[in-house]
């Protein structure tokens, strides 16, 4: 134990623990609690059935009554524990209810009924996972066409956005021409005009192009987002310009430098972009909401959306499928993560 | 990569190595030009227009009586005296709300990145638990908070439990707007502190080794060394964190839906829901607000850039 | 050209008027769901695609959001589906496709009478645009174990708001319940009793939501969210126009009166089960002496950018026949408007005797719907006037506006949409 301890309280370097060291890490576990539980909960809750959702106080697991088949009935009764009258302590199982008399029968004695009171009685519940959430989505949704729709956008759109702002952030870093500072003032004004604004019209060229309906429709427009060129570009101004001076008197090609060159020294900041722009893509909803109409090209979260009824939401299916759209991008994450980490760390080092 | 590489040498000899940029900016600027400038330039003929049809042939001119419309005012401290007072109503909790939030979240921001800068345990792990709530959907933000807050949610639950006894968190304008600080604070934070946690690590070692061997006090260090050299990462956070503030939406509308009554309605919302969901759509007035919006933006920056600029020359 | 090429684009050209065929005749079917309708129109269709050769109907379901703000902006720039089941019958009336030349207009008329109008464009037109599958209206659940528990007698025919009020908050006083009364948050909702309160919304000039009538329902209505009758969660939780019901609370027995309506009844015998008993009564009365619910509900049209107008009228006439009717309304669990279908009465399937039973209360209660009720739902600016409701309303009670105030801005804005939408 002594050695776990050790093990936990040690700095980096070896010293104890300051306490600005316990601070910090009593922020952190905060931190851990305060991003992590809302997730975890809605997790949890997405398992629970639709009764169960609307339960208070909610319970962390997921419920469901307990059910049991007695001999004379078809369907499976639910089961009430006696908490008062004649019958304390007995589980007996619940054959209708009127008014506030229920009239139930023993189990071990199908024959005989008995009535009861229903402030006399609480409901038998237990742990399991309503998997019908899940499983009912499947049956419901063409799933993996909607998965393709959504993995499509959100690559070809990236892979565009990515090609197309490193260089634009290169030009605006490392070239001096005329007209460099309106160009750059183009980009913080586009910066300006959430896209929400201009739905109408971003919808009338679209359409006058010919793209609405397709996927095109939603990759394109998508790809022309201004925050990489303005982030890719920030970072490009601290690689230093004897690099590339260097590599011109190797006689490279400008092409070279920014592809062999510019784009590798990039990595961390091409990572961090990568993965925004990725989520970005994957969580949209508006814009594909207003191009994409026919089902055979909706996207996860178009799917998901159609559970918003005009008056009514059917929340445990939404539940889960917000989980299911949450998993892929939560791994792309993980992955990346490593990624960026050492991407930062080697900044750290210059 | 070939493909591109010959034509691209070919470009080089007939341009020269200067005029060559404009080549690598061709393509962002077209999808700029077709999607974002061109947009922004029909809107304009929106604004300047009547009636509640989308195709703009069928749009009387009105001038800019949409513009005055908005502006409107007998006092504009008093949404209730202006003739459009959503408008004023939003303009005002969106000002509001970007001050506290960027305020907030940057000071969050900052105080994380420091701690995560320092000598600890599990670093990579502790920075990605930040990180992960940007992954989310907006809507799957206030989707999630919206089920922790509501009035038979956990936070309640947990309030009942040790005798508090629960709050009707979003009925209530003060808590309401208190919580769509938090929540955006909460999805976006995690960004900005990656960000300053690079410029952080940027900031090279020898610098504080001597400040140590001076017996500078940590405070010191941190007001005269760290800060400074953080500059230029903090100007793009605040430029970034200032914008994305004013453009908050989506995760406020799915989250209290601008209300209890109008006192989480922004001016992005305003927009939208003039000109989108409401009913009859007023896209000319929603196309002026927007080009209201973007023109105070543009001013914002352009002071933000101007004063860095001063300082830096200073 | 090569001959290469050539071939390629002979090759295309074939393979496209091979496919032209199967593709002219595709029809896209835009639908939204509140519970299983979808589903439902999707396997009744397939008897139509069996008796139409060659043809495919594609329904695409989406979310409520894309039927009531983008395909307005669609249709408008072309790009509409063929059909589409949606709720603004009036305001969507100038993409139309009229289905008169390809029906019998005497079974139509028979059999859906007044239900047409709304669908029209106004006075003089004599168009078949849209079948009304789901007919809804607009009336009180009530929470019969909480009024059993408190020893309440619940107030039968002809009893006000206020013996409503008064009784459902006696009952909450006595069981500890945290509500006694909630409206939806719904322009189209609060209608009822506004016009049981005496507001003509079709007034002598034109459209209103100021007159005497209506303001002395919203000083009521906003006094009743002051004293704790009505729940301020409904009302106050949400900004802007946004729908928003009171069936969780009511769900969970902690509201006594719910006002809502007749498409509530699925949710409320899933969800409710077994936990208490529940019924619809009567729409209460108001000083003005109506005791109106406001109809509604949506239906299904065509949009005359198709390229397929017969066949479209066609779909929309076979789903109109009585008993493909009578098979839908019953499966899912809606009123007719069909009224050869409702003077037979729907066998509704696989649903509890409650549930029958409220679905025929609300049924019994369409003959009492005021007529300024029926006008309001065929109104093609009903969500104008829904929206500035809600929105006016809404700052009343959180207080951002006194009534009067709120009052005034709603004639105001009211004006300012009337004048827009010329």
């Amino acid at each position: 134990m002594a050695r776990v301890w050790d093990f936990l309280t040690a700095t980096r370097g070896g010293a104890r623990l300051h306490w600005t060291d316990w601070a910090s890490y009593a922020y952190l576990c905060a931190g851990v609690f305060l991003m992590f539980f809302p997730v975890l909960w809605l997790i949890m809750s997405s398992f629970k059935t639709e009764g169960d959702l609307q339960r208070y106080p909610p319970t962390f697991l997921p419920y469901q009554q307990e059910t049991l088949m007695v001999e004379g009935f078809d369907d499976p009764l639910p089961l009430f524990e006696m908490t008062g009258g004649d019958y304390e302590g007995m589980i007996l199982a619940q054959v209708r209810r009127v008014g506030l008399q229920a009239q139930m029968v023993d189990p071990t004695n199908p024959g005989e009924r008995l009535r009861v009171s229903i402030e006399n009685y609480r409901p038998v519940d237990s742990v399991t996972l309503a998997w019908e959430n899940y499983t009912g989505l499947f049956d419901r949704f063409n799933f993996l066409l909607y998965f393709w729709n959504s993995t499509f956008i959100t690559v070809t759109a990236t892979l565009i956005m990515l090609l197309t702002n490193s260089m634009a952030a290169f030009a605006l870093s490392k070239y001096q021409f005329r007209g460099r500072t309106f160009v750059l003032l183009l980009v913080i004004g586009t910066l300006m005009i959430p896209q929400t604004v201009v739905l109408v019209p971003l919808f009338l060229i679209v359409s006058e192009m010919g793209m609405s309906n397709s996927l095109w429709g939603v990759i394109i427009p998508g790809a022309a987002t201004p925050t990489g060129v303005f982030l890719l570009r920030q970072y490009m101004l601290t690689i230093p310009d004897e690099i590339l001076d260097a590599a011109r008197m190797d006689k490279a090609s400008e092409w070279k430098i920014y592809w062999r060159i510019m784009v590798p020294l990039s990595a961390p900041a091409i990572a961090v972009l990568a993965i925004l722009a990725i989520m970005w893509r994957w969580n949209d909803f508006l814009w594909p909401l207003i191009v994409l109409t026919q089902s055979e090209n909706f996207t996860l979260q178009l799917a998901l959306n159609s559970f918003q009824g005009e008056l009514r939401t059917e929340w445990s299916s939404l539940l889960a499928m917000t989980v299911l759209t949450l998993l892929p991008i939560a791994l792309v994450f993980t992955f990346l993560q490593k990624y960026i980490a050492t991407g930062i760390a080697s900044t750290g080092g210059k | 990569m070939r493909i591109i590489e010959i034509p691209m040498l070919a470009l080089q000899r007939l341009f020269g190595v200067h005029k060559l940029a404009w080549v690598f900016l061709l393509p962002n600027l077209l999808l700029f030009a077709f999607f974002a400038f061109l947009p922004i330039f029909l809107n304009v003929f929106y604004a300047t227009s009547g009636g509640d049809n989308i195709l703009l042939d069928d749009r009387p001119y009105v001038g800019a009586q949409n513009f005055n419309n908005l502006v409107d005012c007998s006092n504009y401290l008093d949404p209730n005296t202006c003739r459009e007072d959503k408008f004023w109503r939003a303009i005002w909790n969106t000002l509001w709300f970007v001050t506290l939030q960027v305020g907030i979240m940057v000071g969050f921001s900052l105080l994380t990145a420091i701690i995560l800068n320092r000598d600890i345990r599990a670093r990579g792990f502790f920075r990605s638990v930040f990180f992960f709530p940007v992954l989310l959907s907006p809507v799957v933000v206030a989707l999630i908070w919206k089920w922790v807050l509501q009035r038979e949610g956990i936070l309640n639950a947990f309030l009942d439990s040790t005798g508090i006894g629960g709050i009707n968190w979003l009925v209530d304008a003060e808590w309401a707007f208190a919580w769509t600080v938090f929540l955006t604070v909460w999805a976006h934070m995690g960004f900005y502190t990656l960000i300053l946690l690079a410029g952080l690590q940027a900031i090279p070692r020898d610098v504080y080794e001597a400040a140590t061997m001076d017996r500078a006090s940590p405070w010191r260090v941190f007001r005269k060394i760290t800060l400074p050299l953080l500059a230029p990462t903090m100007l793009v956070v605040l430029i970034l964190a200032l914008i994305r503030g004013v453009q908050t939406f989506d995760e406020v509308y799915a989250f209290t839906g601008g209300g209890p009554g109008t006192a989480t309605t922004f001016i992005i919302q305003y927009i939208y829901e003039e000109g989108f969901a409401g009913a009859p759509r007023v896209w000319g007035m929603a196309a002026a607000a927007s080009i209201l919006v973007a023109v105070v933006l543009v001013i914002l920056t352009l002071i933000q850039l101007w004063v860095n600029r001063r300082n830096v020359d200073g | 050209m090569t001959p290469k090429i050539l071939k390629t684009t002979a090759l295309t050209a074939g393979v496209l008027a091979l496919a032209a065929p199967a593709m002219a005749q595709e029809l896209r079917f835009m639908c939204s769901t509140d519970g299983n309708e979808c589903e439902v129109y999707e396997d009744i269709l397939t008897r139509f695609e069996a008796a139409n050769p060659g043809v495919d109907v594609v329904v695409d379901v989406v979310p409520y959001q894309a039927i009531l703000e983008n395909l307005p902006v669609q249709l408008a720039a072309g790009n509409g589906p063929d059909l589409a089941k949606v709720t603004d019958l009036g305001g969507l009336n100038e993409y139309y496709l009229d289905l008169a030349p390809h029906v019998d207009r005497g079974y139509w008329e028979e059999s859906f009478g007044d239900f047409l109008t709304w669908y029209r464009g106004g006075d003089g037109d004599e168009g078949i645009y849209g079948l009304h599958t789901q007919l809804t209206i607009t009336g009180p659940f009530v929470n019969a174990t909480l009024f059993e528990q408190a020893g309440v007698e619940m107030p039968g025919d002809g009893a006000t708001w206020e013996d409503w009020a008064a009784a459902a908050r006696q009952v909450a006083e006595a069981t500890g319940t945290p509500f006694p009364m909630a409206i939806d948050r719904s322009g189209h909702r609060v209608a009822g009793p506004a016009i049981s309160y005496g507001a003509a919304l079709n007034g002598p000039d034109g459209p209103t939501l100021s007159d005497d009538g209506f303001t002395a329902f919203v000083e009521q209505f906003v006094a009743w969210h002051e004293d704790g009758t009505m729940a301020r969660d409904v009302w106050a939780g949400q900004g802007g126009a946004t729908y928003q019901d009171g069936a969780q609370e009511f769900i969970n027995g902690e509201l006594v009166f719910l006002y809502s309506g007749s498409w509530q009844i699925g949710r409320m015998e899933e969800s409710v089960g077994d936990f208490f008993d529940w019924q619809v009564v009567d729409s209460p009365c108001g000083p003005a002496g109506a005791c109106s619910g406001v109809p509604g509900g949506s239906g299904i049209v065509g949009f005359n950018d198709t390229e397929h107008p017969e066949l479209v009228a066609a779909l929309i006439d076979f789903l109109a026949d009585e008993e493909v009717y009578a098979e839908a309304t019953a499966r899912t669990r809606n009123l007719p408007a069909h009224l050869g279908v409702a003077s037979a009465g729907v066998d509704y399937e696989g649903v509890s005797e409650g549930a029958a039973g409220a679905l025929n209360g609300f049924a019994a209660a369409l003959p009492d719907v005021d007529p300024a009720a029926f006008w309001y739902q065929g109104y093609a600016g009903n969500r104008a006037m829904f929206g500035i409701t809600v929105e006016r309303v809404s700052q009343a009670i959180v207080g951002e506006l006194t009534v009067d105030e709120a009052v005034a801005r709603m004639e105001e804005d009211l004006a300012a949409a009337m004048a827009e939408s010329q």
